[in-house]
């Protein structure tokens, strides 16, 4: 795992820098976690009770 | 069946981030939350073939993202479309997903090809290793590293414009503009 070297000729520390790069981190967590805060809605909830219940005979792929 | 509670538990603990994965993938919410019972559904009906004790939320973003691969491809033989469609159904859909705020950062997002996007949100936003986004997406450790690399780049080089304005260290300035105050 410590080959985390960017490409040779690689241009994302050069032109762009560092500091877009971040701000394209948080953009992408903060609209993950947008959505990750919302929890489980109630329908997931309600689809593992009742498969939790009967017998799940689903077709196995 | 009845489901060992402690599996059940953590069926249930992936799914925000499951749902997270899928409306980054698809871009619209109902459809994305269909992808998600869909994924839940074939998990407890193969729930056999997953091993004690290993990784869950791999396992379950494996299933999810087969599945939205297969539907991606049946709907691709109908409509080609480069990228122009995904885009636009993300346009027309502002409130869809969340905050308008995400927008322009959404847009760029969708104009990646699949292969990026899905690298770069396993690894930037679901916090996946390589190896674990490799082993989802069934390919090389060095795959996903090239494919987040040029997502990152291209993103950048998207938004780059806009960060100029909108991302500038001048948001003091557009928050007086915008007549907000500090929130």
């Amino acid at each position: 795992m410590e080959t985390t070297s960017q490409p040779a000729g690689g241009r994302p520390h050069g032109r762009l820098g560092r500091d877009v790069q971040a701000k394209i981190g948080h953009q992408l967590r903060a609209m993950y976690d947008d959505v990750v805060k919302e929890g489980v809605p109630e329908r997931f909830v309600e689809l593992l009770k009742r498969l939790d219940n009967k017998d799940v005979k689903g077709p196995k792929s | 069946m009845t489901l060992d509670p402690s599996v059940r538990d953590a069926v249930l603990a992936a799914v925000p981030s499951l749902r997270a994965f899928a409306i980054s993938l698809c871009g619209n919410v109902d459809r994305a939350d269909d992808l998600v019972q869909e994924t839940l559904l074939r998990a407890l009906a193969n729930i056999d073939s997953f091993e004690p004790g290993s990784n869950m939320p791999a396992w379950l973003f494996t299933i999810l993202r087969n599945l939205f691969r297969s539907e991606y491809r049946k709907r691709r033989r109908e409509v080609e479309d480069a990228d122009g469609s995904y885009a636009q159904t993300l346009k027309s859909q502002p409130e869809q997903v969340g905050h308008v705020e995400f927008q322009e950062f959404r847009t760029a997002l969708a104009k990646l090809p699949a292969d990026q996007r899905e690298a770069l949100i396993l690894v930037g936003a679901s916090g996946f290793s390589y190896e674990e986004a490799a082993e989802i997406c069934g390919c090389a450790v060095g795959t996903i590293k090239s494919r987040v690399n040029r997502a990152r780049a291209r993103l950048a080089d998207t938004l780059s414009i806009e960060s100029m304005e909108d991302f500038g260290p001048d948001v003091a300035t557009r928050a007086i503009l915008a007549g907000s105050t500090s929130r």
